[in-house]
């Protein structure tokens, strides 16, 4: 049995290393491809990465200097080769190595796009992992009571505050919640506030307090309804019948029997969402102004920043392949049809 | 029924919510600082709450990141304003309200510069006891390698800066890098005879040559300190503070600098107030402006005035409105006509669309007179040598006046209208709302407009700055705005108007080609005489409409807003905003 888990996950592994540098091929052909086969030349390209008021002789430069010139495929080897090998850069004065994993050279800031990812990862991952708890607990703990008072006004209200919650933008909410919560009430940070600046881990917590409600209110009102549903399900099936018959107690046959079914695809999506977060939780970061992954991506994407594009994508894909075989093992855990095959 | 009425109530909470949120910004406190009562526009043209107590934190927010804040790879407004606090340069805009805040004054140097040949040579002589943040002597070397870095725009060195130096500078070696020439003597067009006298040989007579020597790019850097593009992570100080910490993107502190000597600054008035500044970077625009009103930040460091959405519910609430400042800057929103696509060759034609526009179509675009005043010239009142020019009824018809329009459009030959395009940056929904209003405003004469909109960040680049893209997709109106790198004919005319900068692409100089205008151009460069001076740059600007190259919108202004906390505040006419220098805090 270890074995052919161990080899399913090796099998996993390699699976995913290729989907990498196929998801890598793609995001590349889109920057540096397409443009060319919409008519953009090598030095419409490098004219992104030239100052103001750059001579038309000192863009074609920075078009060889960069590479630009060469065919695609060269310059998609040499990016590729970064990410295994590593590579140099050139910043003026002296020559900067940036080691493998390289994910890309930023010519705008200046610097290897990877550290930068690194250093804005715990406020993401900070963000992420708190809200998931705060939704996981709140949206399944909401799903299975509204499917077990089907009807009741409880039932009804949880599905409308989902419904909201749903259908709420998060930079609605945000700006609601910061104005209320933080300028007039004072219980929250401000905007703006950095979680990692925090001394202690109540510091870190009080910085983080909305952003997690707002991220999780979003998440918690489809986990709600999904929950409901798949319980309303499993709840009417002939086992759950079987269990109460042989005289289980009430709280087995739910958790144990009910909500265990019902799990699954939550699972499933649960591991697609938080992966899908770590990339970057672009909404929530730029609306409370925290310096994550997400308002990473948008400033890259605002000063046109194609190299940090590229990493940040990289890196969202890495997550969401990682949860995903997360999910996958845990399955075996959770449902035990899938152990059996 | 049920679910209809837990829908109303949630609703109804959702409503509450928003306006008790809307009532929060009400909560702040009264002015304090001087007891001074609060009033809009109280720091225009005057101080403020003036106030020489020192201490506490300034805390600025910036909505983006920033280009860089190394002095030699910088083109933000706002970052040569803040910049004289840990920058200080030959000679600088003086820290002081109003008009007197558009004047130069000597900073490094001990007066304003002193030219000869013609205004080809300008010398400056420094102070002494300068220092840098580590004690060391502030020489003329080390402002002559601050101005020669900063002539490589490579890609990887210091692409950002302007490009001033490298145009004026006389006998430049081609491709020219510190980062590849070591020897600092190979750059002959800068001489430093001794440690403390600077002289610049230009190849043509410049004789606004000041307005360089105030530009960042001649703040000390030492040598040994520089490491390039690399330079932002520890710019060396020569003003009152000093880096603390730096976190790329996310967020500076700055210290008291313990090696600048206020003594060897007595003309800029800074008055260095705040122990410390901070500069959050990444923060939500429209957060910013809650922040401002909730006296959880003190500066929108940008200095372009509160978001569209903050701005309505700012103007109508007498309280709020009591602490903005509706600041004029040196900018103005225009749409060049372009003379290369027919029929627009034919200056009836272009006569006919600046008379038919509604000038109060485009104000509204921008924010109505909250955003500025109709302009009826390029070139803004803030620029010395500004004068009244109203050829297009701009005044005295702003609605447009469609008779003479429709006689400018018999003249032309097209007597029944045209068809063209404008152009417009797709994420400005201001220039959107110009293409819009000009669009039916220019169909009543039989005008009639096609709106392109392009990326914004590519807009000089691929689309309406090149000449050659413009003319084949039939740009006729392209629509943007210029703000004038200093207040001077020069610092906003030269870049906009002068036929001769226009390249393959990356112009902003959008086609406008009159040779009487270089000519007059020339002229103003080689007149010593100030006065003289400005007049011609009034001339152009006269030319320029003549010609009707230009659709002038709008003069601009932003509504900037002042947290009660602030002290010793005003808007300083060098900048178009708050001076960063003088401003402090009386929150400890």
């Amino acid at each position: 049995m270890p074995t052919t888990v161990l080899t399913y996950i090796i099998r996993r592994l390699i699976g995913a290393v290729i989907l990498l540098f196929i998801v890598s091929a793609v995001v590349f052909a889109i920057f540096f491809l397409f443009p060319r086969l919409g008519g953009a030349t090598d030095d419409d390209l490098a004219s992104r990465y030239v100052g103001k008021s750059a001579g038309q002789a000192q863009i074609h430069q920075t078009a060889v200097k960069l590479g630009f010139t060469d065919p695609i495929y060269v310059q998609y080897g040499r990016f590729a080769k970064g990410i295994v090998a590593g590579q140099d850069y050139n910043y003026g004065p002296a020559t900067e190595h940036c080691p493998a994993p390289c994910l890309g050279y930023s010519f705008i800031t200046q610097n290897p796009v990877l550290p930068d990812l690194l250093d804005r990862l715990p406020v993401t991952l900070s963000l992420a992992s708190g809200a998931a708890v705060l939704w996981l607990i709140g949206g399944v703990g909401t799903g299975v009571a509204s499917a077990l008072k089907r009807g009741s006004a409880l039932d009804r209200s949880a599905m409308g505050v989902a419904l909201a919650g749903v259908s709420l933008p998060i930079f609605f909410t945000g700006l609601l919640s910061l104005s209320v919560f933080s300028y007039s009430l004072g219980w929250a940070a401000p905007g703006g506030a950095n979680p990692m600046d925090a001394t202690n881990p109540l510091d870190w917590a009080y910085t983080l307090i909305l952003p997690w409600i707002t991220l999780a209110f979003l998440y918690a009102a489809a986990y709600a309804r999904l929950t409901r549903a798949g319980m309303l399900e499993t709840m009417n099936e002939d086992y759950i019948r079987t269990a109460r018959a042989k005289g289980l107690r009430e709280r087995d046959v739910v958790v144990k029997h009910g909500l265990r079914a019902a799990l699954t695809p939550i699972l499933t999506i649960f591991g697609l969402d938080l992966g899908l977060l770590l990339g970057g939780a672009i909404l929530t970061e730029t609306t409370y102004s925290l310096p994550g992954i997400g308002q990473y991506a948008v400033q890259a994407i605002l000063n046109n920043d194609l190299p940090k594009v590229l990493g940040v994508t990289l890196i969202g894909a890495v997550f969401i392949i990682l949860a995903n075989l997360v999910v996958d093992l845990l399955y075996a855990v959770v449902d035990p049809r899938v152990r059996t095959q | 029924m049920m679910q209809k009425r837990m829908m109303t109530v949630a609703v109804g909470a959702v409503l509450a919510l928003g306006m008790a949120a809307c009532s929060g910004g009400n909560k702040t406190g009264s002015a304090t600082g001087g007891g001074a009562a609060s009033a809009q526009n109280a720091a225009v043209g005057k101080v403020f709450s003036p106030s020489t107590t020192k201490g506490g934190t300034l805390r600025f927010g910036m909505a983006d990141d920033w280009d860089s804040v190394d002095p030699g790879d910088t083109y933000y407004a706002l970052s040569w304003n803040f910049l004289r606090n840990y920058a200080r340069t030959l000679v600088v805009f003086k820290s002081a309200p109003g008009a007197a805040g558009a004047k130069l004054v000597p900073d490094l140097a001990q007066t304003l510069g002193v030219p000869t040949d013609g205004a080809k040579t300008w010398t400056y002589k420094l102070r002494d006891g300068l220092k840098f943040e580590d004690g060391s002597p502030i020489t003329s070397k080390d402002i002559k390698y601050g101005v020669a870095r900063q002539l490589d725009k490579g890609v990887n060195a210091l692409p950002n800066g302007p490009t001033y130096f490298n145009d004026f500078l006389k006998d430049v070696p081609q491709g020219y890098s510190v980062y590849k020439d070591k020897n600092l003597d190979n750059l002959k067009s800068i001489e430093t005879p001794d440690a403390k006298t600077i002289i610049f040989h230009l190849k043509s007579a410049l004789s606004g040559f000041d307005y360089f020597a105030q530009l960042p790019a001649t703040a000390p850097v030492p040598v040994a300190k520089d490491t390039g593009a690399k330079y932002k992570n520890h710019v060396i100080s020569s003003g009152p503070y000093m880096f603390d910490t730096v976190a790329l993107g996310k967020k500076y502190t700055l210290k008291r600098n313990p090696n600048y000597d206020p003594k060897t600054d007595p003309d800029s008035g800074r008055l260095a107030l705040p122990d410390t500044i901070t500069v959050d970077l990444g923060l939500n625009a429209a957060d910013i402006d809650n922040r401002l009103q909730a006296g959880d930040l003190d500066i929108d460091i940008a200095g372009t005035g509160v978001q569209a959405a903050s701005q309505g519910k700012i103007l109508s609430d007498p309280a709020l409105k009591a602490k903005t400042d509706d600041a004029a800057s040196a900018r103005t929103w225009f749409s060049v006509l372009n003379p290369d696509v027919a029929p627009l060759n034919n200056i009836d034609c272009r006569k006919a669309i600046l008379l038919a526009a509604d000038k109060t179509g485009y104000q509204r675009a921008y924010g109505g007179a909250t955003g500025g005043d109709i302009a009826t010239s390029l070139m803004p009142p803030l620029i010395p040598g500004h004068r009244a020019i109203d050829l297009y009824e701009a005044k005295t018809k702003p609605k447009g006046d469609l008779v003479a329009a429709k006689a400018a459009l018999t003249k032309c030959g097209k007597p029944s209208g045209f068809e063209t395009n404008i152009s417009y940056r797709a994420a400005r929904p201001k220039e959107k709302a110009t293409a819009e209003s000009l669009q039916q405003s220019l169909a009543a004469v039989g005008i009639k407009l096609t709106p392109k909109p392009y990326p914004t960040g590519d807009y000089f680049k691929l689309y309406a700055g090149k000449p050659d893209f413009a003319k084949a997709h039939n740009l006729g109106i392209m629509v943007y705005g210029w703000a004038a790198d200093w207040p001077d004919g020069f610092g906003f005319l030269s870049q906009i108007v002068d036929s001769r900068t226009i390249r393959p692409s990356g112009n902003t100089n959008l086609g406008i080609k009159i040779p009487a205008a270089d000519a007059a151009i020339d002229k103003a460069l080689s007149t010593t005489d100030a006065t003289a001076r400005n007049t011609i740059w009034g001339n152009v600007d006269q030319l320029v409409m003549e010609n009707a190259a230009v659709l002038p919108g709008v003069w601009s202004k932003g509504l900037l807003f002042r947290p009660s906390t602030l002290t010793n505040v005003f808007v300083n006419d060098g900048f178009g905003m708050y001076d960063y220098t003088a401003v402090g805090t009386s929150r400890k």
